[in-house]
């Protein structure tokens, strides 16, 4: 006979599946690599210096913030090296490391610790360091080096968006440099197919749903398509330009900063790809994707809410009233 | 695996949303069920099930026999007991149930006989009525595990248009091969039982749906959808796709009809009655012999059970004995439950009866036992996505937190079903369904207020 002393007593179920945040953050850290390997090849060792210091800045701050709010300690989960990794797709290659340390302080303290860690902060980590940094380093954070120049001597360049907008005289790139990432622009946003590769392997691997990727950049699509009067290669340098790509795939697809229902989240990525035209459109602000996602991602509380599903059986009920009443 | 649109099966007409898919650890499957030896006593509670507790009719002393009644209640919801050995009554007293619930309970030490009560005939069944009463005197209650007295279930009034009857025999729950047994043993009293069920309660429809993952179950439940007395072509096989809670009575109403159950409706307000495979071939049996439920099978295994077994036994068996029967434990268990591992209850001991729906006792060596542990939650949405309710159980946790009763209400956590299979799809390990227990605490609560 068992006495209950040893046994387990717990609530169903008694099953769980294998899967846990550290494998989640893990499948994403791998879908990064590729667009960090395409980042080295093109714009240098450097891509290694600077991203370093954001993930190393970024897990020490959250080792450190959980600490002194004297919480679990929750570096283990690789949320905070997913985060590292992301701002730093997101610099220019040629910063200075001080600066991208404190964009990584930044996000992890203020955006994420500040309001309780991983699931509860309502902006996205990345996201919010950037444009912090570009509000308070506007120089060094549009100090975009040419690709490829670096074995020789670094030159500086303009971004496609840029050349298109007309802020610069240089020659385009080709679209196959674009899909390839020998363009100028932030490290890890160039290279297309790497971005792409790394997208799909998110949705293979069910970490992220198709709906917020395919609203987005397909609502940029419609609209450009309009907006340059039908003109493809216009539609494909604005897919491929800015940081369209690493942003629908890799930051408006966050789980704490997107919503949960499969509706909600279609919801959300045409509102991301509609304010990143207008900013690209209207605002001259070649670049829209950061802001865009930030305010959609202030705005995922009210899409939830009117947006809530209806529990099971509930819709129907409505239905056979109706029906009946006819 | 049998495909769908195999002639005359069909398909579900509308999907179930959501659920998980859970490894089917069906390694019983082909494992005859083998009645134990007779105990040397059985204690049967008198609260079994969802219900009113029954009043022993017995004391201490008499001699009882097979089938013999001993505790019963003019109590609406609720079926009576019956002895499950023959011998002598030896205690009438409180005992602790699984779920940690004081119930009077009779003891009964066994003769060894198995020595059936003389006043057991087969009933005389011609109207509905007597069918009912029939069903109500043969103890029964949903042997799926939900417990509810079948005889409720079938005494619908006529102004609520009941149609369908779907005979559930999806078992969803890993581990569990009991009902895929009724079928692969008992088939003619599964088929007999539902020409008797159409034709007295006058169902138009009877669909029997199982998981696609049993194909010999299916060829033989085919053969009773075909059966020559079905010549308007009324009984109906459906084949579902293996997932979890495919079995749950909302969802087999959905995928057998189309339609969906309201909140805190039943399935009888949508026109349907869903019943277990088991409970349909007992009804057979019943009305041929008359024999209540007094027995009933089980699945016994996990990693730290010895011999895994489905064993046939009376009503009260100690489950230790039980596991004894089948080998005892090959390494020592951490955890031991009643029922499948998605919905099943955990226990404190093995000192325990086997109650009239418990459908599985599960041992587990400590590797199986210890869950993952509890993370902080990420809002992936996998809680959300896994609901086959359609609920945000992540947003229904934090409504919790802030006992915000008005939330709750909104959220929908009254159709929670408690099913498990956001908490088996969060990657953070946490409870939910803890959490929903909690959470339609809090709404009683307020409700109370
Ligand atoms: S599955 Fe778990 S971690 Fe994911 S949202 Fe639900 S509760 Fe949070
Ligand atoms: S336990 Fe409740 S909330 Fe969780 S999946 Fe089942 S019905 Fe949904």
């Amino acid at each position: 006979m068992v006495d209950g002393k040893k046994l387990v007593v717990s609530a169903s179920p008694h099953l769980r599946t294998k899967d846990t945040t550290r494998g989640i953050m893990l499948d994403v850290i791998i879908a990064l690599i590729p667009a960090l390997i395409a980042a080295v090849i093109l714009f240098g060792p450097r891509v290694l210096a600077v991203t370093a210091t954001t993930v190393a800045t970024a897990v020490l701050s959250e080792f450190l913030a959980r600490k002194v709010m004297k919480r679990h300690n929750t570096i283990g989960d690789l949320s905070a090296v997913v985060t590292g990794l992301i701002l730093a797709f997101n610099l220019p290659v040629s910063i200075p490391l001080w600066m991208a340390a404190i964009g990584s302080f930044f996000a992890i303290v203020v955006v994420k610790q500040m309001f309780g860690g991983i699931g509860q902060n309502f902006a996205n980590p990345a996201i919010v360091a950037r444009i912090v940094l570009l509000l308070s380093f506007g120089q060094a954070m549009g100090n975009w080096t040419a690709p490829l120049s670096w074995k020789t001597d670094a030159v500086s360049t303009a971004t496609p968006l840029a050349i298109i907008g007309g802020e610069s005289t240089e020659a385009l790139p080709s679209l196959l440099d674009m899909f390839l990432g020998v363009r100028g622009g932030c490290l890890g946003e160039t290279c297309s197919v790497a971005l792409i590769i790394g997208g799909i392997y998110l949705m293979a691997r069910k970490v992220i749903s198709y709906k917020i990727p395919v609203a987005f950049i397909g609502t940029v699509a419609v609209i450009m398509l309009i907006a340059g009067k039908f003109d493809l290669e216009f539609v494909a340098y604005e897919l491929m330009g800015g940081g369209l790509l690493l942003g629908a795939f890799f930051m408006a697809t966050d789980y704490s900063t997107s919503p949960i229902k499969s509706n909600a989240k279609i919801v959300f990525g045409i509102g991301c790809g509609l304010l990143t035209c207008v900013i690209r459109l209207f605002a001259s602000l070649p670049e829209g994707v950061s802001f865009a996602i930030l305010i959609m991602n202030l705005l995922v509380p009210h899409i939830e809410k009117i947006m809530a599903p209806k529990p099971f059986g509930t819709v129907k009920e409505k239905k056979t009233k109706a029906g009946e009443a006819k | 695996m049998v495909k769908a649109g195999v002639d005359g099966v069909l398909k579900a007409v509308k999907k179930v949303r959501g659920g998980v898919k859970v490894d089917h650890h069906k390694n019983t499957a082909e494992m005859e069920v083998v009645r134990i030896p007779t105990p040397s006593k059985v204690v049967i509670p008198m609260q079994q099930h969802i219900g009113a507790p029954c009043d022993p009719v017995v004391k201490v002393g008499d001699e009882v026999a097979v089938g013999q009644l001993i505790g019963d209640t003019d109590k609406f919801v609720s079926a009576p007991i019956h002895a499950s050995v023959s011998g002598k009554v030896t205690a009438v007293g409180d005992v602790k149930l699984p779920n940690g619930v004081m119930s009077k309970a009779v003891t009964i030490e066994s003769d060894g006989e198995m020595r059936l009560w003389d006043g057991i005939e087969p009933p005389k069944v011609e109207t509905k009525e007597d069918f009912i009463k029939a069903v109500r005197a043969s103890g029964l209650v949903g042997l799926g595990g939900a417990g509810f007295p079948t005889h409720i279930k079938l005494n619908f009034p006529a102004d609520k248009n009941i149609d369908t009857l779907v005979i559930n025999a999806a078992e969803c729950e890993p581990y569990i091969t009991v009902d895929y047994r009724e079928c692969m043993e008992n088939s003619w009293d599964i088929l007999s039982s539902v020409y008797t069920l159409k034709e007295i309660l006058g169902f138009k429809n009877v669909v029997i749906a199982a998981e696609d993952n049993k194909p010999e179950a299916f060829k033989i439940l085919k053969n009773i959808a075909d059966h020559k007395d079905d010549i308007d072509d009324s009984v109906k096989l459906m084949i579902l796709e293996s997932k979890y809670p495919q079995g749950a009575e909302k969802m087999m109403v959905q995928s057998a009809t189309g339609r969906r159950v309201p909140p805190g409706k039943l399935p009888a307000d949508v026109g349907c009655v869903v019943m277990n495979v088991a409970s349909v071939a007992f009804i057979a049996r019943y009305l041929k012999t008359g024999k209540p439920l007094v027995s009933r099978s089980l699945t016994v295994d996990g990693s730290a059970i010895a011999n895994p077994k489905n064993v046939r036994v009376p009503v009260g068996t100690n489950i230790g004995e039980i596991i004894d029967f089948c080998g005892g434990f090959k390494t020592e268990p951490a955890k031991i439950i009643t029922g499948g591992p998605m919905m099943g209850l955990a226990i404190v001991g093995t000192d325990l009866p086997v109650l009239k729906q418990n459908n599985a006792i599960l041992a587990f060596s400590k590797d199986d036992a210890v869950l993952k542990p509890e993370t902080d939650c990420i809002r992936c949405g996998r809680c959300a996505i896994a609901c086959p309710m359609s609920l945000m159980p992540t947003n229904i946790v934090r409504a919790a937190k802030a006992k915000d009763a008005d939330s709750l209400k909104q959220l929908g956590i009254t159709v929670c079903m408690e099913c498990g299979s956001c908490a088996f799809a969060c990657p953070a390990g946490k409870p939910l369904v803890q959490h929903m227990r909690l959470a339609k605490a809090i709404l009683r609560e307020e409700g109370n207020k």
